[in-house]
């Protein structure tokens, strides 16, 4: 095991192994929900040690990657608008939109500015008060809370110029549509740490109860992964289907409620589209009514138009875990990290990403 | 994208501030999401915010089972 945490590491690694195969009995295909999981599996060199029988499947939990093009196209649209400033994560510059990208755009003279937290959308705001700034906030549950205490920082400051285009979704809802499709076999799920920090264990009670697959909500050090595929092995051997907690450091059986209190003060569920899953009720946040005022795509008047994903790119098959990147006949000819026609391959977090960089195959 | 990096609580500054040491270098982060948090506490930060005080103990735990397996493969 690569790191540098020395022996006793890997004499931790090799006895969870070990226990692994032990238990194992019948071939167990098992999913990673989250993009943070996939790329440390992948720099851990997890997937080469794992015993046979034991395949790891990327899911959907990549937000850069499930937003579809319609929505980038929108949100780039928007920096063509006179005194519009955008604000966004790194991760979204060099997703590729239909005709272009944020950092191709930024290169023209459009004003798009990286942020790291959300608050600093909202300094931006207070700085620049003849400018309208537009929060291009894209995130799951970890992120919303943040999101939702950038918009009541707005609002508590009285900025009248502080807009959000909201692309955030919802992981229970994309694992519940994933299940029901019914077009992958998954037989446990390493389910996401940090989301789960949020809104804690109980909504993922449907997974073992309606659908009678385990879950371990885990950690992101490789020891933490190795010891979340035991739990979900020998869930299987015992005939157990349970959500469980490995990542027990960070987070509680009912998650962050005053988080959440937040999310639900300023949000609320909509249904919403994901690359690959199509259209998920209650799977995304809008703003409440009481905020509309800051609801961008009202504010500027931006409808929304649906866009196809680029030609071969098979990334909406790859997020459903239903293609791995090496069965896509872009990957690594035309679509590299350098050069990517896919968001899977833009974010660092993204499957076809984390594939090409680290050597995986199927 | 939704990478969390703990951090140990230093100070609290005005509002929901404080200063959070990350392994030396400091930055400041809003502890409007984990209001709980005290000086010398360790959080997990996300985008700016502290999302969660972490479980010292909880963590300890984890590394005593890790011992644990390690020592019965040594055992057998």
């Amino acid at each position: 095991m690569k790191g540098n945490k020395g022996t006793r590491e890997e004499r931790v690694a090799s006895a969870l192994l070990r226990e692994i195969g032990r238990l194992l009995r019948d071939p167990l295909q098992i999913m990673e929900v989250c993009g943070t999981h996939t790329v440390a599996i992948f720099r851990s060199g997890i997937r080469s040690l794992l015993p046979e029988g034991i395949e790891l499947i990327s899911g959907p939990g990549c937000p850069v990657c499930v937003t579809p093009t319609g929505e980038i196209d929108r949100a780039i649209a928007l920096t063509e608008r006179d005194g519009v400033i955008l604000a966004t994560f790194g991760d979204l510059m060099r997703v590729p939109g239909t005709d272009s990208s944020f950092i191709q755009r930024r290169a023209e003279g459009g004003d798009i500015r990286v942020i790291l937290s959300p608050l600093e959308a909202v300094r931006m705001a207070e700085e620049e008060r003849k400018r309208k700034v537009v929060f291009f906030a894209v995130g799951f549950e970890t992120t919303s809370p943040a999101i939702a205490a950038s918009v009541l920082e707005a609002e508590r400051r009285g900025l009248d110029n502080f807009y959000l285009l909201s692309s955030q979704r919802l992981i229970p809802p994309a694992i519940e549509a994933l299940l029901s499709g019914g077009k992958v076999a998954i037989d446990g799920f390493l389910l996401p740490g940090h989301v789960s920090v949020i809104i804690g264990k109980a909504p993922y009670g449907f997974i073992a109860e309606r659908f009678g697959v385990p879950g371990v909500i885990t950690g992101f050090e490789p020891l933490d992964i190795l010891e979340g595929i035991l739990m979900l092995v020998r869930q299987r051997r015992e005939g157990r289907a349970e959500i469980q907690i490995q990542y027990r450091r960070a987070v509680k059986e009912e998650g962050n409620p005053r988080a959440r209190e937040l999310m639900e003060q300023v949000f609320t569920p909509v249904d919403s589209r994901w690359r690959g899953l199509g259209t998920i009720p209650e799977s995304g946040l809008s703003l409440r009514e009481e905020f509309s005022r800051m609801k961008a795509e009202e504010a500027f008047d931006l409808p929304y138009i649906e866009r196809p994903d680029p030609p071969g790119c098979l990334c909406g098959e790859v997020l459903q875990g239903v293609k791995a990147p090496p069965d896509c006949p872009l990957f690594g000819g035309r679509c590299t990290p350098q050069s990517p026609v896919g968001p899977c391959m833009v974010s660092s977090e993204g499957t076809c990403a984390a594939y090409y960089k680290y050597g995986g195959s199927r | 994208m939704c990478l969390g990096i703990p951090g140990k609580v230093i100070s609290k500054r005005e509002g929901d501030l404080a200063e959070v040491d990350f392994g030396g270098v400091r930055r400041e982060v809003s502890l409007m999401l984990c209001p709980e948090a005290e000086v010398g506490d360790y959080v997990l930060v996300h985008v700016g915010f502290a999302i969660q005080r972490l479980e010292e103990e909880e963590a300890l735990e984890t590394l005593k089972l890790f011992e644990e397996i390690a020592k019965s493969l040594e055992r057998e």
